[in-house]
């Protein structure tokens, strides 16, 4: 099963650092993502995107995950020359993650 | 004050470039205090002083006049006080259109410019000294075209003492264009950082628009919104106590719900213990969030511990030029057709240009892997883009890809080309006593 069946994600920027946030459909599963959606699992799944490290915080109050991916955007929208500076689709490249 | 328990705060535009309509929704139908208009992102302001340059008249955001006609008489008759970011880099000569197009509906108001956040003279002075936050580097290694703090919600606040009805500032930081009227209709102390850090989280919420109504966030299959075409964007209901609700003017397009909030609250954050404000360093793991009806939801907890010692400020700088080209192949083949294509591209620019990438638009242009997915499209689209050191360099790229329409594989169709001065961001701390925000008003 891939995340994107249990799960959404919302890209965000910050320079070069890209932010995934992970969300449960239904707050049961937030404990299975906790466990099953590791810091290592992220940096392995988006390797062909993020060269630096990934960190991982945990918000049980509203059941998610964030996800933050340092060297991730080819240098940052503003001097990259990729097709999507701002990393805006790669929710979907995490959603793509087996479970 | 129209509302006596409770301030309602909307936020009419979340980018430059948002649409115009869903604002005056807002200013019509939302009998909102307060409507916000955030329109500045991190290269905007570099991007308008180059338009100050050419004419100390203007560098204010090009759909000021627009917005701005649209929405005054809406935003008098109903009472509602304006703030935006659409001074960019200009904001006096924003408030003075903004007081003449007032003048013009024969419309009397007090409109505010706020300035200080122009620190371009202080960096250029100190460009030595200074090293940037991500490369570390000297400023003085950059090409340096503007520079602009992030200033916080003071000066909004002593704009809205002095009975501003519109407030026009240049970089202030998004969420604090919407805590300042809460710290004024509230009367909160500029150090209860646990209000202001409930503030920045509502203000926070707000500042992308539609990106909490539904935009952003539909996909059609799992999450699937109604009436995108008619997005409605949102308004906070703000308590005294720091809490606060979420919704949209009815009959609007979009949604608001958990899911939608959850996006936002946790959008572009670094941190979620420390979101730092000029105001406040927030903390968002606190916050608690319940559907109470049909597009509302309410924000509880949440809070805020110091004010940061610095401010942070954007340091605009002249790149590089980018030069693109494009052309598409389709049928049998047309994936390897695209790929011969690329390797010509490849052989005839690699030398001269240091930075060239290829990329296949419908098979993998976007995250440099396809994951599991096989790569069948029926047709390619090759993207060649390099950087380049003057636009006459990185007109060649364009120029080659366009050359490949008779010296090329077959059936390349669709070529089109363009060049882009890039202007580069970097950042910078600045110390607290450097900066000097400052209100100047104008009547129509």
């Amino acid at each position: 099963m891939k995340l994107f069946e249990v799960a959404h994600s919302r890209a965000g920027d910050k320079g070069n650092t890209l932010m995934l946030s992970l969300i449960p459909y239904d707050e049961a599963n937030y404990e299975m993502l906790c466990a099953t959606v590791t810091a290592a699992r992220v940096k392995e799944h988006l390797q062909a995107i993020v060269k630096g490290t990934v960190t991982r915080y945990e918000l049980p109050n509203i059941s998610s995950l964030l996800f933050v991916c340092s060297n991730a955007l080819s240098g940052g929208v503003t001097t990259s020359l990729a097709m999507d500076t701002h990393g805006k689709s790669i929710s979907f490249a995490l959603l793509e993650m087996e479970i | 004050m129209k509302h006596k328990d409770f301030l309602r705060i909307g936020c009419g535009a979340g980018f430059s470039g948002d649409r115009m309509d869903p604002a005056i929704v807002l200013a019509e139908k939302g009998d909102l205090d307060y409507l916000v208009l955030e329109c500045l992102a991190e290269r905007t302001i570099a991007l308008a002083q180059k338009r100050r340059i050419l004419d100390e008249t203007k560098g204010y955001d090009p759909l000021l006049e627009r917005r701005i006609t649209s929405l005054l008489p809406h935003l008098v008759k109903n009472k509602t006080r304006l703030i935006t970011n659409m001074g960019a880099a200009n904001p006096v000569e924003a408030a003075r259109k903004i007081a003449a197009i007032a003048r013009a509906l024969n419309i009397a108001i007090k409109v505010a410019a706020i300035t200080g956040d122009d620190v371009l003279e202080i960096v250029l002075l100190n460009a030595a000294s200074m090293n940037d936050l991500e490369n570390n580097l000297p400023l003085s290694t950059y090409n340096i075209v503007s520079a602009n703090a992030y200033i916080g919600a003071d000066m909004i606040v002593e704009a809205l003492r002095q009975n501003a009805d519109v407030i026009v500032t240049g970089r202030v930081a998004d969420p604090s264009l919407f805590l300042a009227p809460m710290i004024y209709e509230f009367g909160w102390d500029k150090n209860d950082f646990d209000l202001l850090g409930k503030g920045t989280v509502t203000g926070h919420l707000l500042e992308c628009a539609g990106q909490v109504t539904g935009g952003y966030f539909a996909d059609g299959v799992k999450k699937k919104v109604e009436g995108l075409d008619q997005l409605g964007h949102p308004y906070a209901d703000m308590y005294a106590n720091g809490a606060a609700v979420i919704s949209k003017v009815e009959g609007t397009g979009g949604v608001v719900n958990l899911m939608t909030v959850k996006e936002q609250l946790l959008y572009e954050v670094m941190n979620p213990q420390e979101y730092v404000t000029p105001d406040v360093i927030a903390d968002f793991t606190t916050v608690c969030l319940q559907e109470i009806a049909e597009n509302k939801v309410q924000i509880s907890g949440g809070g805020g511990k110091v004010m940061p010692a610095c401010y942070k400020a954007s340091v605009g700088y002249k790149a590089f030029y980018t030069g693109e080209g494009e052309i598409s192949y389709a049928g049998a083949g047309a994936y390897e057709r695209a790929q011969i294509a690329a390797g010509i591209i490849q052989k005839r620019l690699s030398p001269a240009f240091k930075e060239l990438r290829t990329d296949f638009i419908g098979v993998q242009s976007l995250h440099n892997t396809t994951f599991s997915h096989p790569s069948s499209a029926y047709e390619v689209r090759l993207r060649v883009a390099a950087k380049a050191s003057s636009a006459e360099e990185a007109a060649l790229v364009g120029e080659e890809v366009e050359a490949l329409y008779t010296n090329g594989p077959a059936g390349g169709g669709g070529a089109r080309k363009y060049i882009n001065e890039v202007i580069g961001i970097v950042s910078v701390l600045i110390g607290r006593e450097t900066i000097v925000p400052m209100v100047k008003i104008f009547e129509s």
